[in-house]
This record gives C-alpha cells, structure tokens and sequence, in this order.
C-alpha cells in the first residue's frame, strides 16, 4: 500500500458518519459502532494470514476456516478447567485465563497450519483449480474431525465474569469485551505494520507479494519465508477464533465455514496481497454487518455483498491492489 | 444409430462400457431388479445427480469456469415447482408454470454471473460465487411467505404421478404400477434425454470451441472466437440443466426446503463427484454418481456396523459414526485430486488406451 | 586476472512447455571480461539468461559457474553462488522506496545504515538519481531511473558475475550515455558481465567479447574488435549496419 494513497482510509469514518443518521440516537450509534469495529478487527486477525498467504505465494486457502473452528474449540477445551480463574470477577486473572487459551490455541492452529501446508498446499503450488478443490477438501475433512474430537455440536463459550457487562459513556453502553477486542486487534495490526514496516524479513514479505522471482533471483529462499507465513496466518486465524467464539459465546463445528464467507468478501474488498486493504475491508465490513444488523437484520449479508460490489466497481481489484510486475 | 446417440462420444474403454451400461439397465429396470421404497429412492437420487452433476461438468469440466453458485440454479428448478404446485394446486399446469418462471430466471442470473465471471479473475469468481450462493440460501429462508423459509414447501404432485394413483389394478412383475413408479420413469427418461443432449452439445462444434478456451482463453481469441459469446452461453446452458435437474427432485420429493437444494452440502457432493467421477468426461457423471449416492446410502449402514463395534473406544468410535460419512469422502476427494486428476473415467481410459498401444 | 572461463554453458537445451527454444547453447564467459550476447528477437538471448539463472530448468546440457555445476540447482542458490541479475523488466519493487530495494538487494544487510558506505558512494556517483530519490517509491522513478536501481542492486555487493538483459531498451539517447559510462566504470572495477542487447552501438563500446544467437544457438563467437570492423558479417548476422543503430 502506497503511503500517498489515503483515500480508501476515509471509507470507514464515512460508513460510520453514513450511519449516525440512520441509526437516529447517538447511544446505539456508539454502542454499534465499537461492536462493528471489534467485530472488524477479529475479522482482520483471520483475514490478514489468508490474504499475504495469496499475495506471496498465489495460494488461495479455502479452508482458511477450519483454523478459526480449531482455535476457537482448542479455548473451549483449555478454559473448561480454568474455572477458578474464569469465575473470579478480577479482570487480571480472567486476562490470564483468555490469555493461555489464546496462546495454546494459536500454537494449535499454527502446528496444524504446518501440517496442511506441507500435505495439502505444497503439491499443488501454481495450479489454481486443484488448490480451491483441495483447500476445501481440506477444510471439510478438518471439519469432521472437530466433530469427532469435540462432538458435532454447539458447545457454549462464555465470558468470564470479569469481562461481562459494559462501561458507560455517557449515555452508551459499550461491552467490555468488545473493547478489549478493539485493543487486540489494533495491537496485532500495530505488530503486523512493524514487523512488515521495519524488519527485513517484513520487507522480504512485501517484495515478495510483488515479484516473487525477483526475490529469489536476489539470493533469497522464499519458498521458506512462505511456510513461515502461512503458519503464523493459520495461528492468526486460531487467535481470531478464540475471540469469535468469545465474541459469539458459543462455538460450533461450521463456524470455519461461515466465517470463511465474511474474510473472502474482506480481502476481495481489500486487495489481495494487502495487509492495509484487508485492515480497512475488515473494518468495513464490521460496521456494514453491525449497522444492517440494527436498521435491517434479514439483508445483513446481502449489504456486504454490495458493499463488496460497490467497492470493485470503485477500484476492480480492491481497495490496495498490490501492485504485481 | 449408437453413434448419432452418443454424438459419437463414445467410452473409449471396455471396462467404462460395462459399467455404463450395467448402471443403465439398473436405474431403467431399478422398480423390478430392486423392489422397495428405499431402493427407488437411491435410484431416483442417482438419476437427479447424474443430471445436476453433468450439467456442472460442463462448466468446470468442458469449459473451466469455477463456480460454487450451481445449487443455486438447482434450487431455483426445485422451488419453481414447489411454489407454483402449492399456490395454483397440483397440476401439470402448475409444473409448466413453474419451470416457465424457474428456466428464464436461471438463464438470467447465469447470464449476469456469466458476464461478471469475465471481468474478474478465476479466484475472485469462485470467492464470490461462494458469497453469492450463501446468500441466496439465506434469502430462500428468509422469503417464508414465499418460499415456506426454513421449514420448505410440501406439495401435491400431478395426480399421475401420485402415489395413490394406479394405472393398472394388478401388479406387473410384482410391482404394482403406481404413481410413484410413473414418477421415477418421468425421471428417468427426462434426464436420459437431456444428458444425450448434453453428450450432443460438448461434442459439436460449440463444445469443441469451449474445450479450445479452457485450454487456452487468448489463443482461443486470437484464432478469432469471441471466448465472452461461448463462456457465457456455457454458464446459462449449465444453469438451464441444474435448474431442470432441481425441477425433477421437487417432482419426485413432493417437497423442497433450502437444505434439500441449497445447501453448501451439495454443492460439495456435486464437486466431490464431478472430481471423481472425471471433468470433462460427462460419463464421469454417471459414474461418479452412481458410486457416490450409493455409497452414501449403503456405506453409512457399514460404518454404523464398524462404529458399534469399537462402542467403547472414544474417538476410534466417533472417526467410524455414520454422521462422519463426510470426513472419509473428504479424505477420498483429496486423495482422487492427487491421484486421479482425471477421475475414474479417464483413469480407466488411459489404461485402456496404453493396452491398445504395443 | 585469469582467462578461465567464469560461466560455461555447454550443449544447454531449454523447454518451455511444447517450445524447445535453446538448442545447445554452447557459451564461455571468461572471469574480469565483459562479454556481449547479442541477436535478433526471439533468438533466445533472455532464455539464456533465465536459465543459467535457474528461473528456467535446462531440459539438457550443463551451466558450470566458478567450478561448480549449476544447472539444477534452485535460483536462490545460484544467486548465494554470487551471480547477480538485472532482468529485462528490471524487476524493481514499485511499493518499496528506492532505499528498501537497495536494502534487499544488499544480502548481508539489515537495513540501510549497514549497507557499505564506499559502495553505496560509488553507485550514487554513477547514479545520481537515486541519492535523489532514496526514500521514494520506486514504482515513481521514470523508466531510465528504474534501469539505473535494477543496475545499482546488482552491484550494491560484489558479485562475480552480473548479468543484464538490455539495459539501454526504451532508454532516451542521454540516458544511454549515461548507463555506457556507468558500465565502463564498472569493467574498470574489474567486473565480469554478460550483457545482452539489442544496441549494437552500445554493444560495441563495452563489449570484450560477443556472442551472437539465432533460434536458440550461438551462430558467432570471437572478439568484438572483429566484429565492429567487418560490417558484412554483422549485416548477415544482426541484419542491420553499424551506423544505422544509434
């Protein structure tokens, strides 16, 4: 994303302004406005190792999903015996509590990101076809494995008691939880700006979305950098599914599935190959799904799928089209 | 005769004709070789997806386009009779207006998503077609007053075709002529004849044309093919056959909801068997889904069997449930993506075609 | 400086897909020389390169570089093995600012301050433009500024081989003054170059020696002196005379 090229950036701060006369009252604007941006960052965390992951190497996971199942199931089984800590009403030991399932569902996902990547992807680099059928090949085999694991059904994920309820802004009520979402999610995407931003190995990321070739013909082993990449976007994925599920409260086998619908849209919307794209789609489409929800809840996916089609006839390759030889 | 019939498309293996013609005489004589409610109903499913299946290899296999938007044209066929049958009565009048509103209205949204297509690269396509199919189930729940939403439609069928209804009063070879056996035979010979037609259409020139662009979209266009003329028209063709297919499993069901045709389920089946059955084959159709309906009726019974016997065993138990039908499918799909990329059909071809050469 | 052949390709096929484009390129490339490949379009010239550079695979034959043969090896490898690359579409990274490519291209590198200040003052003499343009993207330089970064990566550390595919293409006059006194400087230096190009004015200024290709063989070998002064032989084989190209 070229630093000059702020336009697309206005698009959230004017959805949002877009929808204050909508909504009507400035209460409910608050409270959906910062439950569409935490439902955006999580969206972002998920989405943002599935877009790099194509921007690199031009592999298009669809089972991208079954990673967000895995984490969030993975947290299930990991607060199950934390009741001491999840039932305290301190924030701090509840952080803890979210905190270990986080990191052990993200080291889950990432092992598993590891396998599927050697097994699944690698034999199929470069051809397109046999990687959409064989992504979701794999995702629906990961998919019926959680159900062998974990049961086929619904298994409620609640919040800890220190993380339940809201705070007041003035007349606002704005859930705790959602907040805390927002601070993730802006510190993963802070993270993800710096290590892209100012590591060699993030510039070696950003070249590579460009000119593969080139890369290599440099001296350098991208096909490693890839497998790297594709780990730590799996792992992502799993963080994010621990928050959906907690943003949820609940988790079921499909939600991989489902949720994969809402990332697609997002790095469509934000280019693919984009990190910044994918950050500002994500946020789009966060507050798209929450204002809809409010003003008109039977076409909330529908206004997605707009928003999406209003943005490619806008720019035809997303927001931040990487910009490829 | 035979070769005007097949469009000269012949099996090209011995062993592809036999079973092509077991399965055929089977389904044909399926009432009589294997009587039973159940039997019929597998009978009848393998019919509808040989239909619906060969109409998707023509738009993956024949002309290269990935869309994961077919149930929807499947969906609309179905609920095009069901909603016509319950607002207007059963009916032939019914059925014909149905599929009336459901064949243009297919054409159509082919047509737009046919053009869209064009504009966009292939994984943007199938991202969005993903999209676009969720959210016309969503919609066709949503639409109750219309579409009956979660629940479906149940409706009565032509009173031919009811299962009340007797053409002779004795049974013939043991099996009494009912509406039901007149339902499967509509079926029958509807998708005999339009799978002929499609054996007809990938084998003439505009089949040729669209072989030409999968392999290679400029060439195709420097030679001078317009490839948007003969894409597009490949996607509303397809379209039109899934919606035909569709139109058949609400006939034979008596009942349509967005599970029986909507779901991203049989989109996944379709894929599944299309792969392993063979793109680009057509006969891949046929086989791939004999194979798959049943297998899914029959193996689920053998997979309860080996369940019950490792009761105790946790996950061993679960891994062999007849609910995780799905996951040994899956297994089965990507292993047929890597080692038969030309599914069953080409497979058995090329084997064929290695013991002719010396 | 010896005479040994730095690069050597011996009977090297390449296949791309159905085409068979080299048809046993037999080459030599001796070390401190700067050597010309020259010859029409499609002859096969950028082939060559790719494939000692690995981005294609030889279908046959071998590509010996400083003793060792390189000719399955991956393209990452031969790059370590210290052959650097400036390809025709100068392969510069639009989104990064000049400095960025610069960092990448320094291997050793972690970031700009520890790229080696002799070198890197070396390269803003013969290339002004990108001291200018250091923390600008590159995707802003115009098309001579972006053939001088692809130039200035590949000798921002030393290499014992740089490769180039017509550096001067679509290049005004002046800039190609500019990039004939940049590689002179360069040979000076010691450098050994396999360079190929359409110019043949261009090419006769710096060539040592040359190789001339047609579909996919090498139909000329010998010193460039020789060929600048025998006009026949370069119309039959360049099919053009040497004043007429500028």
């Amino acid at each position: 994303m070229i630093a000059s090229d702020r336009l697309p950036l206005l698009l959230v701060p004017v959805l949002a302004l877009v929808a204050l006369p909508l909504v009507g009252s400035m209460p409910t604007w608050v409270t959906l406005t910062v439950a569409g941006l935490a439902m955006g960052m999580i969206i972002f965390i998920i989405a943002s190792g599935l877009t790099l992951v194509f921007g690199l190497m031009d592999v298009l996971n669809f089972g991208h999903g079954v990673f967000i199942a895995l984490g969030a199931f993975v947290a299930v089984s990991v607060l199950a015996p934390m009741g001491g800590l999840t039932g305290s009403a301190s924030m701090a030991a509840n952080l803890v509590a979210v905190g270990a399932a986080m990191l052990v569902a993200m080291a889950v996902a990432g092992a598993i990101g590891y396998v599927f990547e050697r097994l699944i992807v690698r034999p199929v680099y470069g051809q397109h076809l046999k990687q959409i059928l064989i992504t979701m090949g794999g995702m629906i085999i990961g998919e019926e494995l959680i159900k062998v694991i974990w049961g086929p059904d619904q298994i409620p994920l609640p919040l800890p008691e220190g993380l339940r309820g809201s705070y007041l802004l003035g007349e606002a009520a704005v859930e705790k939880y959602r907040v805390i979402a927002v601070v993730v999610g802006l510190a993963v995407f802070l993270a993800m700006v710096f290590v892209l931003n100012r590591t060699k190995i993030g510039l070696l990321i950003r070249a590579g979305v460009q000119d593969r070739e080139m890369v290599e013909s440099l001296g350098y082993r991208i096909r490693r950098l890839f497998v790297g990449v594709f780990v730590a976007g799996s792992a992502l994925a799993g963080l994010g599914g621990v928050m959906w599920g907690l943003y949820q409260q609940n988790v079921i086998p499909q939600m991989g599935a489902q949720v994969n619908i809402l990332i697609f849209i997002v790095i469509i919307i934000g280019g693919l190959g984009s990190a910044g794209g994918c950050f500002v789609g994500a946020l789009l489409v966060g507050l798209m799904a929450n204002y809809t929800g409010f003003l008109a809840p039977k076409v909330a996916l529908f206004s997605n799928i707009l928003l999406m089609v209003a943005i490619l006839l806008w720019r035809p390759q997303g927001l931040y089209p990487v910009a490829k030889r | 005769m035979i070769r005007s019939l097949l469009s000269a498309d012949y099996p090209r293996s011995r062993l592809v004709a036999a079973i092509l013609l077991a399965i055929v005489v089977a389904l044909a004589l399926a009432p009589f070789l294997f009587p039973g409610a159940r039997s019929l109903a597998v009978a009848a499913k393998i019919l509808v997806f040989v239909l619906l299946v060969a109409s998707y290899d023509l738009l993956l296999g024949y002309t290269g386009i990935v869309s994961f938007a077919h149930t929807m044209f499947f969906g609309i066929g179905a609920y095009g009779v069901a909603i016509a049958s319950t607002r207007m009565g059963p009916g032939w009048d019914a059925v014909a207006l149905g599929l009336a509103c459901a064949l243009p209205l297919s054409a159509l949204l082919a047509l737009v998503i046919g053009l869209f297509s064009l504009r966009v690269k292939a994984i943007f396509f199938a991202m969005i077609t993903l999209a676009v199919a969720a959210a016309f189930q969503t919609l066709a729940s949503q639409l109750s007053e219309f579409t009956g939403g979660e629940d479906g439609l149940t409706f009565k069928v032509p009173a031919l075709l009811q299962p009340s209804f007797e053409l002779f009063e004795d049974t013939v070879l043991g099996v009494s002529i009912d509406g039901r056996l007149l339902s499967y035979y509509l079926l029958f010979v509807v998708v005999l004849a339009l799978f002929l037609v499609l054996l007809r259409i990938v084998n003439s020139p505009f089949g040729r044309v669209l072989q030409a662009i999968r392999e290679n979209d400029f060439r195709a266009e420097a030679l001078g093919y317009r490839t948007v003329v003969y894409r597009t028209l490949s996607t509303v063709l397809a379209a039109v056959f899934a919606t035909m297919a569709g139109a058949l499993l609400a006939i034979w069901l008596r009942y349509n909801g967005p599970d029986t045709t909507l779901s991203f389920e049989i989109m996944l089946d379709t894929l599944l068997i299309v792969v392993i059955g063979g793109m680009g084959t057509m006969y891949g159709a046929v086989i791939g889904s004999a194979l798959f309906v049943f297998a899914q009726s029959y193996l689920q019974d053998l997979m309860g069997w080996i369940s019950a016997g490792f009761e105790g065993v946790p996950l061993v138990a679960a891994l062999f449930s007849p609910d995780r039908w799905l996951l040994w499918l899956g297994v089965l799909f990507v292993l047929s993506v890597y080692y038969f990329p030309t599914g069953v059909v080409g497979k058995l071809r090329a084997r064929a075609l290695a013991r002719r050469r010396p | 400086m010896s005479d040994a052949p730095l690069l050597t390709l011996t009977g090297v096929h390449t296949h791309i897909g159905a085409y068979h484009i080299l048809h046993g390129v037999d080459l030599e490339v001796p070390a401190g020389r700067t050597t010309m490949l020259l010859g029409r379009n499609g002859a096969g010239k950028t082939t060559t390169l790719r494939t000692i550079m690995g981005l294609w695979t030889a279908s046959a034959g071998q590509v010996r570089f400083d003793g060792q043969d390189i000719t399955k090896r991956a393209t990452p490898e031969i790059a370590q093995a210290g052959i650097a690359y400036v390809p025709e579409n100068m392969g510069v990274f639009a989104d990064l600012t000049v400095r960025e490519n610069m960092v990448l291209a320094a291997r050793n590198a972690r970031d700009a301050d520890a790229i080696d200040a002799e070198r890197l003052r070396w390269i803003f003499e013969l290339f002004p433009a990108m001291k200018k343009f250091w923390n600008h993207p590159a995707g802003l330089l115009s098309g001579g500024q972006k053939q001088m970064l692809a130039v200035s990566r590949a000798i921002v550390e030393p290499r014992k081989l740089i490769l180039v595919d017509e550096p001067t293409k679509g290049l005004a006059p002046s800039i190609v003054r500019n990039m004939l006194s940049a590689f002179q400087r360069l040979k000076a230096a010691g450098a050994t170059i396999l360079l190929v190009e359409q110019n043949f004015a261009f090419a006769r200024e710096l060539g040592d020696a040359v190789a001339v290709m047609d579909d996919g063989r090498i139909v000329h070998r010998g010193a460039m002196a020789e060929l600048a002064e025998d006009e026949a032989l370069q119309a039959r084989l360049l099919g053009l005379s040497l004043g007429a190209h500028q």
